[in-house]
């Protein structure tokens, strides 16, 4: 109101004078606030992404049906609402994110093919998606030959590296040892049972914790065993542990399987309280499966849990629920999707450019301060730094912090000695 | 691999490692004995037998929610309430997809597959518009987790027990209702010679309508059962037909004796080779065995004599 009436009053000139006088400290500030907001886009844009003046389109690609639908619906919801929060913080290079989200259908051929056709016909700048690792060696080929950029939020084996691609979960090793390490040190554990689904990532994966815990630990792997993928009788395995009473039982059973398993554990007779058990599979989404009840004392070795303290982690937390239901939990690999769109953003800005080859060159070194886990930075190879946190499940359904590495564990896909 | 252990020990674990292989032999039962029904009696190859299943275990789901809510004092016996709405739910949705659906099919049996798998896949999607994509945890009573501690060192699971008792009590009432009920001669009539039952004034239709939801009632009580020792989500029914199939085909498709025959034997040679290797190559070695057998004998187990 006022500066309406003030305005009337200024003789044009002076308006004028005014006008430029206020725009000084604009100017100033140019080349760093108003040139990175809203670059032209042939500048930005030299490969013919779908990268309009006001506008940038990624892609989701998660399974919203099938099997694997338990699982995605969380990373693809953590997706959405990062997306969200970037174009209410002004986007990326002054431009909104839209996204197309492709249903993979938990199976593997759909995802390659609808990756081929968020690449190919929508130009898509980034794709968010994919959680099983079939389902990634599925899409690989096509990210590759298409130089897309792909941003996958799973913990998985390791044993990959591409320039097409971002890991925003733990590899086998930054999942495995410091949890290993701890649990050797806290409970004295010598001897260890382990337990598995049987497909690639149990097996690499326990392969990775056989050589750490015989070549470092000096410990005894006492059983090793695999069930077919949904295997929903424990009762057999679960009396050879009674046989072998093993210090720790290590367990990556996943999916409908993980609910048998640790139903029949507890009717067994089995207290988690006294046997020491570190899985590497259940995140609270799982849980919410479980039952608190069933699985309260177990350890799992993750990069986040809900229930972490940090200020970051206090905004995430409440944003989820209002988004997506008080009701809803947030496991590790919801957080690792939701860095996903928050690390494609800054690298695109650190690059100055949506062009994949550039963003592919800028990803080594860009952090991530505002992480609900911490702070995350990209390594060369593709990976995330982070920590490696141990959880105590308590009867809630929620994880209790027990221990977390001091420093930033180093991303590792290849891991020497232990192949 | 025994070497280390005491004798007792060992006693122990075999006590435990023969219960684990009744187990493994009730649920078995459990699950196949639905089907039997359904494609032993009737000929109708139900692929979406495991759905039915899972509406059972959606609706010990909600039974447990509701008296969580309502009627926390009496939470420690709703499971048995539960049991009997899982198969009115499951039973009611049988014989509204028989009437829909496989009525018009039971002149091209195969056909049936097709028109079970598609339904199977629209119920999977129904559940999980309904119920979220996610498994659901379903709440027990106290009384029904743990264990019984027999000896100091022989522990059974009361899941277990319970599950056992639950599928003697139904394979008898199965058993009862086919074999010496009035209606079950109905349904062996029907079966055995449809024009003639029809011709001797028995509603086949209705036959028809009332065994394909006996089929599917049961299937649901399985399902409840099983909310004690396995998943509830959308697609968990998948999880059980691939065995649920093996049974019955085993057993040889119309004999109820020969479903109980199959379950036992998969289930000791299971339960006994998973003791001795690893998990998936005790599955590999059974599943070799069956294929085996049905080659030497590809009417299963046990077969009607019937006259061709």
């Amino acid at each position: 109101m006022s500066d309406e009436t003030n305005k009337g009053l200024l003789s044009p000139l002076r308006r004028k004078l005014l006008v430029g006088m206020a725009a000084v400290p604009a100017i100033t500030m140019l080349p760093r606030a108003s040139f990175a907001q809203a670059p032209a886009t042939s500048a930005v844009n030299t490969t013919g992404l779908a990268v309009t003046d006001t506008e940038v389109t990624v892609g989701i690609l998660h399974s919203a049906t099938g099997t694997m639908a338990i699982s995605e619906t969380g990373s693809i919801e953590a997706e959405k609402l990062a997306i969200e929060q970037i174009n209410a913080a002004g986007g990326v290079l002054g431009r909104k994110i839209k996204f197309i989200q492709e249903d993979g259908a938990s199976d593997w051929p759909t995802f390659a093919e609808k990756a081929k056709k968020l690449l190919v016909n929508d130009k898509v700048a980034a794709i968010m998606g994919c959680w099983t690792s079939a389902s990634r060696k599925a899409v690989l080929p096509v990210v590759e030959q298409y130089n897309g950029m792909l941003y996958y939020p799973t913990f998985y084996e390791g044993l990959e590296q591409s320039k097409n691609v971002i890991y925003t979960g733990q590899e086998a090793t930054q999942q495995i040892l410091a949890g290993l390490n701890w649990i050797a040190k806290e409970k004295g554990a010598k001897t260890f049972f382990f337990i598995g689904s049987d497909y690639i990532w149990p097996r690499t994966s326990n392969k990775i914790a056989r050589k750490h815990v015989e070549n470092v630990l000096k410990g005894k792997v006492v059983g090793e065993e695999y069930y077919p993928l949904g295997n929903t009788q424990f009762n057999s395995v679960i009396n050879k542990i009674k046989l072998t009473k093993p210090d720790v039982i290590f367990t990556d059973v996943v999916g409908g399987s993980n609910v048998a398993f640790y139903k029949q554990l507890k009717a067994a007779g089995i207290d988690l309280a006294k046997q020491p058990l570190l899985t590497i599979s259940v995140t609270e989404d799982e849980i919410d499966g479980i039952g608190g009840e069933n699985i309260a004392g177990a350890y799992a070795c993750m990069k986040y849990f809900q229930s972490l303290d940090n200020p970051n982690n206090k905004a995430f937390v409440p944003a989820f629920k209002k988004m997506w239901g008080e009701k809803t939990v947030i496991g590790d690999v919801t957080q690792a999707a939701y860095l996903g769109p928050w690390l494609w953003k800054l690298t695109v800005e650190k690059a100055g450019s949506f062009d994949v080859d550039k963003i592919a060159a800028a990803s080594p070194g860009v952090e991530f301060k505002g992480a609900p886990e911490g702070y995350v930075r990209i390594h060369e190879n593709h990976h995330l730094w982070s920590k490696t946190r141990v959880g105590r499940a308590k009867l809630d359904g929620q994880f209790e912090l027990i221990y977390e590495t001091a420093d930033l564990v180093e991303p590792d896909p290849f891991p020497k000695g232990y192949q | 691999m025994f070497g280390d252990y005491s004798l007792g020990d060992l006693g122990s674990i075999f006590v435990m490692q023969g219960f684990a292989g009744l187990i493994l032999f009730s649920v078995y039962v459990l699950m196949a004995l639905g089907l039997a029904i359904i494609f032993g009696q009737m000929g109708v190859i139900n692929m979406a037998h495991g759905e039915f299943m899972i509406l059972g275990a959606y609706v010990t789901w909600m039974t447990s929610n509701l008296f969580q809510t309502y009627m926390p004092g009496l939470f420690g016996g709703y499971f048995f309430l539960a049991m009997i709405l899982a198969f009115l739910a499951s039973g009611a949705l049988g014989m509204l997809v028989e009437w829909v659906l496989i009525r018009h099919l039971y002149k091209r049996p195969l056909d049936t597959l097709l028109a079970t798998w598609g339904l199977s896949l629209m119920l999977q999607q129904a559940y999980r518009s309904v119920f979220g994509a996610r498994e659901v945890g379903v709440e027990l009573p106290q009384w029904m987790l743990g264990s019984l501690q027999v000896t100091s060192s022989i522990e059974v699971p009361i899941n277990g027990v319970f599950v056992m008792c639950l599928t003697v009590l139904i394979t008898i009432g199965v058993a009862y209702v086919m074999f010496k009920s009035r209606w079950g001669r109905q349904v062996r009539a029907v079966v055995q010679n449809r024009i003639m039952a029809g011709a001797v004034g028995i509603n086949t239709e209705k036959v028809d309508r009332y065994t394909f939801g006996l089929g599917c009632g049961i299937a649901g009580v399985a399902g409840s059962a099983f909310t004690m020792i396995g998943s509830t989500g959308p697609t968990s029914g998948q999880l059980y037909i691939v065995d649920t199939f093996l049974v019955v085909v085993f057993g040889g498709a119309a004999s109820l004796l020969g479903t109980i025959a199959s379950a036992f034997s998969i289930s000791q040679t299971q339960s006994t080779l998973e003791f001795f290797m690893s998990g998936s190559m005790a599955k590999v070695l059974t599943l070799l065995a069956v294929v085996g057998i049905l080659m030497l004998r590809p009417q299963g187990l046990f077969a009607l004599k019937v006259r061709k």
